[in-house]
């Protein structure tokens, strides 16, 4: 095994040396990192990586980024999906679904909301029924980001209507390329359409894609969400950007394919609040020499920097092998709402009346009032920032639960009436 | 730059703790405060000669313990735990660091042992404690090497076996030494919020003095930096009491027939003070780490006494408002800390001094690139 960050470097520019041609199509190339380990080189042996600590993943990720090399494809909710599955997946699982979230093939996305519940998870009332060797889904899922593009979803739904509500709930493996599947974008505040609502009807699930067995959902739910709160603390973007503009096939697939992958998150950067456009605002504008203003973006640069060092602080922790830190997650979303609101409340004071306006013309053309009307999203999406403080409170602090009214069989309980 | 605490800084860490929870019980606090010096002179012996805590920071070579701004941020934050009143932050933090960075060879090596054993309390007499610029601004040493001016707050004056006073004299700024029982020194009580934290006024009057050292600005400057983050580390250790015992009192007091705490009000008012909490910690952290390698620590220093000052005069509104009726009791301990926390927002410059600072080093280095 390698153990030697430097042993490392050598072993990926050896493979990269022998297997990598930029003539290849972007599909073959990735199949031979998927098959060499170097696709994911952080994920287990026995899934297609190495099990490599975060600092050996950064020399390998530091060799692709300096040679230019194109690597596994990384846009949108595939990575809850393959994070999701190697924690809970099958073998057989792990081997039918891994490799194609890696090459690109298959892109993914996350059916857990509801008309009827959102923050409520466990309430979820879309119903998984078997029929022979296979389960049919019937229900309506909303606020799905992507959905318009993906070929699977992880998806939540109840098999069992008698138990109580976290007990009666399945994960499954979705594809979304049937006649049972409708996706319908929703056009958002800030006009983009990165979200959809999605109607299952009578589709069709395979029954060796149920994940962690029947009525087992909510535990392999709450594994999905718990990952994609790490990626809001880390201001992790589902975004991907080009490994370099080269010349060759495999450089001119992979553009083709982030133009289509990146198209619902455009304006992610600016639902994080744009911090890093303050400075730079504040000069031009001449802001800069406003006392008031000046206190509001110390304000903001104490939140941003904070948030920065405090998870390095935890990754530091976890490198150590100390475990994971609890309250990291829920801390960090509920930070990057806080930074977001106090970042476009800066740009707000920076651009005074030119705050009103939008599109060409408007500061740095559009993407200050893109900003201001993108925000709010970050509070909301991955989990509210009520939910949030509700976990820091309860689970951090230990302090006591609410009453449930929610107690008892699902079919009993209150639900919205849709 | 060190990314964590390491085994031995933890170690160190239950160390202190341990030996304030044995000797500076909150029992003990209320009882000190109501004295004229405010501590107890056997557990500063014992903290002193016993486990060596005033020179931690100092020199090993002139008998400190030779560590840096990280294991003296540990102290001060298990101290500000407990509100322990000794002379800590007067004698070992300001006056330490004042002698191990402007006193000569020959003085300090007279000074620093006995500063580290806690044998000489030293109270350094600083005529602005709100910023380093307004420094000898009013003290000044004339060509005879006599002194004269007014300190309106000093910490620990009063119990003091030595004043050092940074003063302007026309070799500039520089450190001295004053006896306190000199006739033209005039030393008075002052009453303080903080009661766990003796301040005095000190007037002198043609005092004799005898010159420690050189104070050049960027020297100073290091020293403040200093001094706010060895103060943001008491701040955190507060709040971080505060937060716990308040937390804690939600989960007993019952109303309306259930725990305050599962009240959701209280629930978001706590998780956002944790949150507060823990990105003050992150600054504080990554302030003495950086001052340990003097890594750009001018910046983090300011962002670091910003975020600890706001987040413990927050922890300690909710802790009183948490608390009803009984927080704003005298005999509740709630309110000690509330007013450390008021005290230590305003000394060494208010939390919107320091964002200032921070804006114009982003402009300097703005400039620099
Ligand atoms: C940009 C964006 C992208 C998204 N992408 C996806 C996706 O890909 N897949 C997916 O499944 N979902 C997605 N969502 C949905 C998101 O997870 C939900 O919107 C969110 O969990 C809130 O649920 P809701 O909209 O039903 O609001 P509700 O749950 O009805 O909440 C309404 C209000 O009530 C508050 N509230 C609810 N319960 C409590 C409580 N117990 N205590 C205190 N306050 C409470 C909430 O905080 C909120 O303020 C996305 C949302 C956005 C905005």
């Amino acid at each position: 095994m390698i153990v030697q960050l430097n042993e490392i470097e050598t072993a990926v520019n050896q493979f990269l040396d022998q297997a990598f041609s930029p003539d290849l199509s972007l599909i073959e190339w990735r199949q031979r990192l998927v098959a060499a380990g170097w696709a994911a080189p952080s994920w287990p042996e026995d899934c297609f990586g190495r099990g490599f600590t975060a600092e050996q993943t950064a020399v390998v990720d530091r060799v692709f980024k300096t040679r230019r090399i194109v690597g596994a494809a990384q846009v949108g909710p595939r990575r809850l999906a393959a994070e999701t599955l190697l924690v809970h997946g099958s073998v057989d699982q792990k081997n039918r679904y891994l490799p194609s979230i890696l090459t690109g093939e298959h892109s993914w996305c996350q059916l857990f909301s509801e008309p009827g519940s959102g923050s409520d998870l466990a309430g979820a009332a879309t119903k998984a029924e078997r029929s022979g060797d296979q389960w049919i889904v019937n229900g309506q899922k909303v606020w799905n980001t992507s959905a318009h593009h993906a070929d699977f979803g992880i998806l939540v739904a109840r098999t069992d209507w008698d138990l109580p509500k976290h007990q009666g709930l399945s994960y499954f493996l979705i594809d979304m390329r049937q006649p049972g599947v409708e996706v319908r974008p929703l056009k958002q505040m800030n006009g983009h359409a990165s979200f959809n609502e999605v109607f299952l009807t009578d589709a069709v699930v395979r029954q060796d894609d149920l994940v962690g067995g029947e009525g087992h959902g909510w535990a392999v739910a709450t594994t999905t969400l718990s990952i994609e709160r790490q990626g809001f603390a880390r201001g992790r973007n589902p975004r991907a950007t080009h490994s370099a503009p080269a010349q060759g096939r495999v450089y001119d697939e992979e553009a083709k394919e982030l133009e289509i992958d990146n198209e619902p998150y455009t304006w992610y950067p600016q639902r994080e609040g744009r911090p890093d456009l303050v400075f730079e605002r504040a000069r031009e504008t001449g802001a800069i020499s406003d006392a008031a203003v000046r206190q509001e973006m110390a304000k903001l640069v104490c939140l941003s920097e904070a948030a920065k060092i405090s998870a390095r602080f935890v990754a530091a922790h976890r490198k150590l092998g100390n475990g994971e830190v609890l309250p990291a997650g829920s801390i960090g979303k509920l930070g990057a709402s806080v930074i977001a609101r106090q970042a476009a409340q800066v740009h707000t004071m920076i651009s005074g009346t030119d705050a009103m306006l939008s599109g060409s013309g408007s500061p740095m053309d559009g993407v200050i009032a893109e900003t201001l009307i993108s925000v709010p999203a970050i509070s909301i999406a991955g989990g509210t920032d009520e939910i949030q403080r509700n976990i820091i409170a309860e689970r951090v602090l230990g302090m006591p639960k609410e009453q449930r009214q929610d107690t008892g069989p699902f079919r009993d309980i209150p639900r919205n009436i849709s | 730059m060190q990314e964590t605490f390491t085994e031995d800084q933890l170690q160190f860490r239950e160390v202190v703790r341990k030996f304030l929870h044995d000797k500076s019980p909150m029992s003990a606090v209320r009882q000190l405060q109501e004295t004229e010096s405010g501590y107890d002179a056997e557990v500063w012996r014992s903290l002193g000669q016993d486990l060596g805590l005033p020179g931690t920071h100092l020199p090993e070579a002139y008998g400190g313990l030779g560590y840096g701004p990280i294991e003296l941020g540990i102290i001060l934050e298990e101290m500000g735990r407990t509100l322990y009143g000794g002379p800590f932050l007067s004698s070992a933090v300001l006056a330490g660091y004042a002698t191990s960075l402007f006193a000569e060879e020959a003085s300090r090596q007279v000074l620093i042992p006995d500063i580290s054993s806690g044998i000489l309390r030293v109270a350094l007499v600083l005529d602005s404690l709100s910023c380093p610029e307004l420094v000898g601004k009013t003290l000044t040493v004339d060509a005879a090497d006599r002194l004269t001016g007014r300190a309106e707050i000093v910490i620990d004056a009063l119990s003091a076996d030595e004043l050092h006073v940074i003063a302007d004299s026309p070799n500039g700024l520089g450190l001295y030494r004053v006896s306190p029982s000199a006739e033209e020194v005039t030393l008075y009580a002052r009453e303080s919020i903080d009661l766990t934290r003796k301040l005095s006024s000190v007037l002198f009057d043609h005092a004799p003095v005898e010159r420690l050292g050189q104070v050049d600005a960027g020297g100073l400057q290091r020293f403040w930096d200093l001094a706010c983050v060895a103060l943001s580390h008491e701040m955190i250790g507060g709040a971080g009491a505060l937060l716990e015992s308040t937390v804690e009192y939600t989960k007993i007091r019952v109303q309306f027939g259930r725990p305050i705490g599962s009240f959701q009000a209280l629930k978001h008012r706590c998780a956002d003070l944790l949150m507060a909490l823990e990105f003050a910690k992150a600054a504080t952290y990554q302030a003495a780490f950086s001052l340990a390698v003097d890594d750009n620590p001018g910046f983090v220093a300011s962002m670091a006494k910003a975020m600890a000052s706001d987040c413990f005069m927050e922890t300690a509104r909710a802790a009183i408002q948490l608390r009803g009726g009984l927080g704003f009791t005298w005999e509740d301990d709630t309110h000690l800390f509330f007013k450390r926390a008021k005290c230590d927002e305003v000394l060494l410059g208010l939390p919107h001094v320091h964002r200032e600072r921070m804006i114009q080093q982003m402009e300097g280095n703005d400039r620099a690139a």
